[in-house]
C-alpha cells in the first residue's frame, strides 16, 4: 500500500496560489528527492504535508497518509501522526532547538510524548540515539544546552529527534544547507543509515543535485509551485526530459 | 492596518486635547476660577456642560484649561528628559567603553528614583509646585531615552556607511550628527511619545497627592483629589475628570504605537 | 557563574552606597539647614542651636553621614526631629503593610497578564485577540488612584461587600486583613497587570514565530502545550525585565494608593514626614524605598542567569 499520496495540492496566501496541482506518491521504505530553486514551492508541500503551514496559508487537494486523509485533519489527529509516523528536519539547525532546555530532554521528550518508551527507558534511549548519529560523548553532550554544541551538532540532535520514534516517513527540509560542506557529507551518512536501518520512507527537500544523486532512487523536480518532471534520479539527472531540469542541472555543474 | 488605525486614533485623541487647550486661551464658556455659591454642584447640562463643583466652579473650563497644564508638565519634562537623555545614549554608544558605562551605570541608578519619589523629595525641599513636578518627572525619564539612544546608536555605529565614513577618516561628531542623530531620531520620537503618556499619569498622581500644580490653578489630577469627599454623591466629579487623563494618556500611547510601526516597518509582518 | 554572581552582589553594594550618598545629599545638605525646615522660619536662634546641637547636625557632614549609615546598617534610622521618636521601628512596620499591598497588587498584576497576555498573542489574528489588546490598552490608560477611586465606589459604597479602607493586621484577624487587602490589590494590579499584558503579549508573539516551537509541534505537541513547555520559559526573560521595572513603579505606586486606602504604609507616613517637614523620616523613607528598588533590580537580573543558560558563561 502506497505511504504518502498526495494528490492536486494546492497552497493559496489570501487568493494567491504558491503551489498547485502538485501530486506525487511515495512508497514505504523509498527515498525521494524534491529539487527546484529556492521559492519553488518546495518547503511548502512538505509543510503541507505535515500539517505545519505557516499562519494565513491553506491547502486543498488531497494529502494522504496510509488510508488516512490528512488535509483537514483535526489538531488531534495530525498530532499523534506528527514525530512518531512522520516526522521532519529542518533547514537551521542552529534555531531549532529550544535554548533553555537540555539536549537530552528534547529528545526524550519526542518518545515521552508519544509514550513509546517510558520515563527511564526515554532518557536512555535518549543518550543511544545520541550515539547513534554519531555525537561524541553522548551522555555529556545530552546534559548540554543547545547553544554549547556546534551547528553540525545541533543538526544530529535534530536528526536524532525525528529518529527517534521510528517514523514510517521523514521529511528533510534542505538540513545541510546550513552547514559547511564537510559537515554536510557527515550529517548525510548518518540520515541515509538512519533511515536505512529503519526502513523508513524519506522525502528529501534541497536545491543541491549532488546531494540528491547520493541520497535518493526517485526524484521530484518543482518549479513555480508545480512539479514539472519527475522519475528515477539516474534517469532525470543524466537525460532531463523538461528544459527547468536541464538549466538545474546546468546551474549546478 | 490595524496599526494605521492605531496612529489615527493617537493623532485624533491628542488633537483633541490639544485643541481644547488651545481654545481654552482663547475662550472658556466660564470663568474657570470663579467661585459662585450660588451654583454650586449643579448637574451636567444646561449652562453648565459637565455642570459644577462643590465652589460653583464650572467643570468644562476648568477642565479645558486643566488641559494646558497637563500638556505644559508633559512637554517641559519629556523635553528635558529626551534633550538630556538623547545626548547621553549616544555619547554612551559612540564614546570610549568606560564613558558608556558610566553612563549607562548611572543611569541604572536614576531609574532607582521614579518620578512620584523624586517629585516628592524635591517637594519637601523646596515645597512641591508644576515646577518640582516637571522637573522630577523630566530627570525620571531620561534613563528611558539614553536606553534607546544608545541601542539605536549601536546599531547605527555598526552600518557599512558609517564604517565608510570612519575609513574615509570622518571624525567621530561627524558621524554623529550626519548619520547616528537622524537614524535615531525616529524612535526618540516614539519614545516621546510613550513618555508623555507616562508623564501625564505621573503629573495626575502628583497633583492628587498634592506634589503637582498648586490651586488655584486647574488640573485634572487636583480636580480628581477634590472630588474624594463628594463621589458618593457626586461620582461625575471623579469620571470626568478620570476620562480625560485617560483620553490623554490613550491618545499619546496609540500615537507611540503608530509612530512605532512607521518608523520601524520590520515589526509589522509580525502583527 | 558565581563569579558572575559575586560581581552583581559588588554592583548592588556600589549602588546602594552611591544611592545613600545622593539621598543624604539631597535631603541633609540641599535644603541647607534641616533644623530650620523643621521649626520653620520663626524659629528663635537659640531654640535653633539646641535643635542642632541634640541631633548633631553642627557636626561635619561626612560624620553626619558616617552616623546615619552607620546607624541605618544596624536598623538605628535614628530620631525624628519633630515627634522625637525613633524612626526606625516605626519604618520597619509600615514597610509590612506596603509590601504586603506591593505584593499583592503584583500577584493580580500576574493573574491578569499571563493569561491575556499569551491569549492576545496565540489568537492575536482573531477578534477575540484584538478585544485583549484593545481592553489593555484601555487599562494602561487609567490611573491607578481612579481604579481606586472607582472600586470603592462600587464594591463599598455601594454593595458594602468590603471595607473602603483601613488596615488589620494579618495576626490580628486574617479575614479582615484579606478584605482590607482586596480592593487596594486590585487597584494596584488590574493597571498594572493592562500594562504587563501588552509586555506578556509582544513576548509570547516573538516566541510562536520561533523555529524551536515548530520543532516541538513537529514533535507532535498541539499549539499550546507547545508553547507552554517550549515557549513560557523563553518568553519569560523579556518579561522578566518589565516585572522589574514595574514591581519598582508599584513600590512608589503604593504612594497613591495608600493615600486612596487610608493605609498605615511606607508612602503615607512618607506623605505625613513631609507635610511636618521632617527630612531626617523622609531620608530614611527615601532611602528603604531606593534599597528596595535596587535590590529587585538585583534579583531580576541574577534571575536572567537562571532562565537562560546562554547567559550561564561567566
Amino acid at each position: 500500500m502506497t505511504l504518502l499520496a498526495v494528490e492536486d495540492l494546492g497552497i493559496t496566501a489570501g487568493g494567491s496560489p504558491l503551489v498547485e496541482d502538485v501530486s506525487f506518491a511515495i512508497e514505504p521504505g523509498e527515498r525521494v528527492g524534491l529539487i527546484g530553486a529556492s521559492g519553488s514551492g518546495k518547503s511548502l508541500t512538505a509543510s503541507a504535508v505535515m500539517g505545519l503551514l505557516p499562519e494565513g496559508l491553506t491547502a486543498y487537494g488531497s494529502v494522504r497518509f496510509g488510508d488516512r486523509e490528512l488535509l483537514g485533519a483535526g489538531e488531534r489527529e495530525l498530532s499523534r501522526l506528527r514525530g512518531k509516523d512522520i516526522t521532519m528536519v529542518f533547514q537551521e539547525p542552529m534555531t531549532a532547538l529550544n535554548p533553555s532546555m537540555r539536549v537530552g530532554k528534547q529528545v526524550a521528550e519526542a518518545m515521552l510524548l508519544h509514550r513509546t518508551r517510558d520515563r527511564r527507558a526515554a532518557s536512555k534511549d535518549a543518550v543511544e540515539l545520541l550515539e547513534r548519529v554519531r555525537l561524541p560523548e553522548p551522555e555529556r553532550l545530552a546534559r548540554a544546552y543547545p547553544h554549547q554544541l556546534s551547528g553540525g551538532q545541533r543538526q544530529r540532535v535534530v536528526l536524532a529527534i525525528a529518529l527517534a520514534n521510528d517514523p514510517a516517513l521523514l521529511i528533510c527540509d534542505e538540513p545541510t544547507t546550513a552547514l559547511d560542506v564537510t559537515v554536510q557529507a557527515r550529517i548525510l551518512d548518518v540520515l541515509a543509515d538512519g533511515v536505512r536501518e529503519r526502513e523508513s520512507a524519506l522525502l528529501f527537500i534541497t536545491h543541491d543535485l549532488a546531494v540528491v544523486a547520493t541520497v535518493c532512487e526517485r526524484v521530484l523536480v518543482m518549479n513555480e509551485g508545480r512539479i514539472v518532471e519527475s522519475g528515477p534520479t539516474r534517469r532525470v539527472l543524466s537525460a532531463p526530459e523538461h528544459e527547468y531540469t536541464a538549466r538545474l542541472l546546468e546551474a549546478s555543474s | 492596518m490595524r496599526r494605521n488605525v492605531s496612529l489615527w486614533a493617537g493623532i485624533v485623541l491628542v488633537g483633541l486635547v490639544v485643541g481644547v487647550a488651545l481654545v481654552s486661551f482663547a475662550w472658556t464658556p466660564h470663568d474657570p476660577l470663579l467661585v459662585d455659591a450660588s451654583v454650586r454642584l449643579l448637574g451636567p447640562g444646561g449652562e453648565y456642560v459637565f455642570g459644577t463643583d462643590k465652589l460653583g466652579r464650572d467643570l468644562a473650563s476648568q477642565l479645558m484649561v486643566g488641559a494646558r497644564t497637563t500638556l505644559y508638565v508633559g512637554v517641559v519634562a519629556v523635553g528635558i528628559a529626551a534633550l538630556i537623555g538623547t545626548p547621553l545614549g549616544v555619547l554612551a554608544g559612540m564614546g570610549a567603553n568606560w564613558l558608556g558605562e558610566l553612563i549607562m551605570r548611572t543611569s541604572d541608578l536614576v531609574l532607582a528614583f521614579p518620578a512620584l519619589l523624586l517629585a516628592i523629595m524635591l517637594g519637601a525641599v523646596y515645597g512641591a509646585s508644576t515646577l518640582t513636578a516637571m522637573i522630577a518627572i523630566g530627570i525620571a525619564t531620561v534613563p528611558s531615552f539614553a536606553r534607546i539612544a544608545r541601542a539605536g546608536t549601536l546599531q547605527v555605529v555598526s552600518t557599512e556607511y558609517v564604517l565608510a565614513a570612519r575609513a574615509g577618516g570622518r571624525s567621530r561628531w561627524w558621524i554623529a550628527v550626519r548619520h547616528v542623530l537622524p537614524n535615531i531620531s525616529g524612535i526618540v520620537v516614539v519614545q516621546s511619545s510613550v513618555s508623555f503618556a507616562i508623564a501625564v499619569l505621573a503629573e495626575a498622581a502628583l497633583s492628587f497627592l498634592g506634589f503637582g500644580t498648586a490651586p488655584p490653578t486647574p488640573s485634572w489630577g487636583r480636580m480628581l483629589q477634590e472630588s474624594q469627599e463628594l463621589l458618593a454623591v457626586e461620582p461625575r466629579l471623579a469620571l470626568i475628570p478620570g476620562a480625560a487623563i485617560a483620553i490623554a494618556v490613550l491618545g499619546f500611547n496609540l500615537l507611540g504605537d503608530g509612530l512605532r510601526d512607521r518608523f520601524d516597518p520590520r515589526l509589522e509582518v509580525r502583527r | 557563574m558565581a563569579l558572575a554572581l559575586g560581581r552583581k552582589v559588588l554592583v548592588l553594594v556600589a549602588s546602594v552606597f552611591v544611592a545613600s550618598l545622593v539621598v543624604f545629599a539631597f535631603l541633609a545638605v540641599l535644603p541647607g539647614d534641616p533644623a530650620q525646615v523643621a521649626l520653620g522660619l520663626n524659629a528663635t536662634p537659640e531654640l535653633l542651636a539646641r535643635t542642632r546641637a541634640e541631633f548633631g547636625l553642627d557636626r561635619p557632614l561626612v560624620t553626619q553621614y558616617l552616623d546615619w549609615m552607620g546607624g541605618v546598617l544596624t536598623g538605628d534610622f535614628g530620631t525624628s526631629y519633630v515627634t522625637r521618636e525613633a524612626i526606625g521601628p516605626q519604618l520597619l512596620d509600615r514597610l509590612g503593610v506596603t509590601l504586603w499591598l506591593v505584593g499583592a497588587g503584583m500577584l493580580v498584576a500576574l493573574l491578569i497578564a499571563m493569561p491575556l497576555g499569551t491569549i492576545a498573542a496565540v489568537r492575536h489574528r482573531k477578534p477575540s485577540g484584538a478585544a485583549v489588546s484593545a481592553l489593555s490598552q484601555l487599562g494602561v490608560a487609567v490611573p491607578a488612584f481612579l481604579a481606586g477611586i472607582i472600586l470603592v465606589q462600587i464594591f463599598a459604597v455601594r454593595l458594602g461587600w468590603l471595607p473602603s479602607g483601613g488596615w488589620t493586621p494579618p495576626v490580628r484577624d486574617p479575614v479582615e486583613w484579606l478584605r482590607g487587602l482586596i480592593l487596594p490589590a486590585l487597584s494596584l494590579g488590574l493597571v498594572q497587570g493592562a500594562v504587563l499584558t501588552r509586555y506578556v503579549r509582544t513576548a509570547v508573539l516573538d516566541v510562536q514565530s520561533e523555529d524551536y516551537i515548530r520543532t516541538a509541534r513537529s514533535k507532535g505537541l498541539r499549539p499550546y502545550p507547545a508553547l507552554v513547555r517550549h515557549g513560557l520559559r523563553n518568553a519569560a526573560v523579556p518579561v522578566l525585565t518589565v516585572l522589574g521595572l514595574q514591581l519598582a513603579t508599584l513600590l512608589v505606586g503604593a504612594v497613591v494608593i495608600e493615600r486612596v486606602f487610608v493605609l498605615p504604609g511606607l508612602g503615607s507616613m512618607l506623605l505625613d514626614a513631609v507635610a511636618a517637614r521632617d527630612l531626617l523620616t523622609v531620608q530614611g523613607i527615601v532611602l528603604v524605598l531606593v534599597v528596595a528598588v535596587l535590590i529587585v533590580n538585583f534579583v531580576v537580573d541574577a534571575l536572567y542567569t537562571v532562565l537562560d543558560p546562554r547567559l550561564r558563561r561567566s
